[in-house]
């Protein structure tokens, strides 16, 4: 899901740049001393979580879970998920400089998109019920993160359209796949702790 | 990715030991940091091939003075290659122009691959210069240099925070696993295994919230009130100087060549 320095036109890399800055600033107004301790926890566990490879036929796929850390951090998962990437390209060489921007939007908003659509069905009636509306919600935002992947390179010129489309067909599975996993890890986290949900919604803008 | 943090090379939240990294471990972070950044708007402005090229070159030269191992620091460059490889080997064949050649009546253009080429250039120069001059500070060093950039406070407490608890929840989810194997787990495509990759994925966000309980608490114990207090005084020496001024001129050398050879 990582667009390299170099691929992108102009434009699309300086208003992908422009957008996340707003969405992080979102974020970080709503993290106060008190849940810095948390964000920056599972900040780190998303980050963990996705070296975590799932078999799928003869292959496997890393994780994103962008779906998940959007539900549990809300407007929060902006500036976690620009951390990790930030994180990804200085010490793995993953990603790019100039792209962090336009990388941190095309995962993050679809992941804050998933929350403000799902999120306030987590937490109510049973957890079975909310495991399924998290499940919709993971497969939702790699279904938006591949989708906007795809604009950005469609935005950038007419000679991306083909690999734009392959990405997203290639990623059908994946977004199965992580749907599935958010759904479960929902439904245990409902199960063992389930305010780990109201996390993201207890502060006033 | 795991690959990239074996237990070899656990290059985050390794606290004590500085690893020399030659020249480059002797600038500021600070300088390093803006280095990187002009350096990488500097190399994505350029289009020609042979100024990409020289780009690059510098990338390889600064690798040289930071001392870190060239062949690993390479093939850390190369996977990035290897996730892009299908993008770019699409390019030739999707870019209208003059025909290399023609298969399964699609026919690859010179143009096509002289962008493939181009946006290949330009990534590993980008990332390669942003490994060794970024890549190469402590961690913490990198949280205080940002700060002392002006970077948001609470950016750099997430980003702190981030750094000092990966290793950590890594070391969690290394033993997770291990609990899962010697119970006979075997991953494979089932329903079975994408429950149980789900619940473990959920047991680690449900240790983390309970961790991070336990660190609030810790800290207010301490009197923590949200201030970064810098441990170091931050001045550029005259080798900074020395460094940004040569690094001004590569730039401007590679925007001039790139204008000429356009």
């Amino acid at each position: 899901m990582h667009i390299v320095d170099g691929a992108l036109s102009n434009p699309v890399v300086i208003g992908g740049a422009m957008m996340a800055v707003a969405g992080i600033g979102m974020g970080l107004r709503r993290l106060d001393l008190e849940r810095i301790p948390a964000a920056g926890v599972l900040s780190a566990s998303f980050f963990v979580a996705s070296l975590i490879h799932v078999p799928i036929g003869p292959s496997s796929v890393h994780l994103i879970l962008n779906g998940l850390a959007g539900l549990v951090l809300g407007w929060a998962a902006f500036p976690a998920l620009f951390v990790g990437l930030l994180l990804q390209a200085v010490f793995f060489g993953f990603g790019g400089l100039t792209v962090l921007g336009i990388n941190t939007l095309n995962i993050a908003l679809p992941a804050v998109l998933a929350w403000l659509l799902v999120g306030p069905m987590i937490p109510r009636g049973s957890p079975l019920a909310g495991a399924i509306w998290g499940g919709l919600g993971g497969a939702l935002a790699i279904a938006g993160t591949t989708a906007m992947v795809a604009l950005s390179l469609a935005l950038s010129g007419d000679e991306f359209l083909p690999a734009a489309r392959l990405v997203f067909v290639a990623h059908v599975p994946i977004m199965i796949i992580e749907g599935l996993l958010t759904g479960f890890a929902v439904l245990l986290a409902r199960k063992v702790k389930p305010d780990l949900f109201t996390l993201s919604r207890g502060i006033p803008a | 990715m795991a690959h990239a943090l074996t237990p070899a090379e656990k290059r985050l939240a390794e606290p004590g030991r500085l690893p020399d990294h030659g020249l480059i471990g002797l600038l500021d972070p600070r300088l390093r940091i803006v280095a990187a950044c002009l350096f990488a708007v500097v190399t994505v402005a350029l289009a020609s091939l042979p100024a990409l090229a020289l780009a690059l070159l510098t990338s390889v030269a600064l690798l040289r003075l930071s001392r870190l191992p060239l062949g690993r620091t390479l093939k850390r460059m190369a996977m990035m290659d290897g996730f892009i490889f299908f993008m770019l080997a699409l390019l030739p064949f999707t870019v209208p122009g003059d025909a290399i050649v023609t298969l399964w009546g699609l026919s690859a253009s010179w143009q096509g691959l002289a962008q493939a080429v181009e946006i290949g250039l330009t990534a590993n120069a980008v990332i390669l210069a942003l490994m060794v001059l970024v890549g190469t500070l402590e961690p913490v060093a990198l949280g205080h240099a940002l700060h002392a950039l002006r970077c948001p406070e609470r950016l750099v407490h997430l980003l702190m925070f981030t750094i000092r608890y990966i290793e950590v929840l890594r070391e969690e989810y290394l033993r997770l696993r291990a609990a899962m194997k010697v119970r006979g787990f075997r991953p494979g495509t089932n329903w079975h295994s994408y429950r149980s990759f789900g619940y473990l994925v959920g047991m680690m966000l449900v240790r983390a919230i309970e961790r991070s309980e336990r660190i609030l608490q810790a800290m207010k114990c301490r009197g923590f009130s949200g201030r970064i207090l810098l441990l170091q005084d931050y001045r550029l020496s005259p080798r900074d100087h020395a460094f940004a001024a040569l690094l001004a001129l590569t730039c401007a050398g590679l925007l001039w060549g790139d204008l000429a050879w356009r």
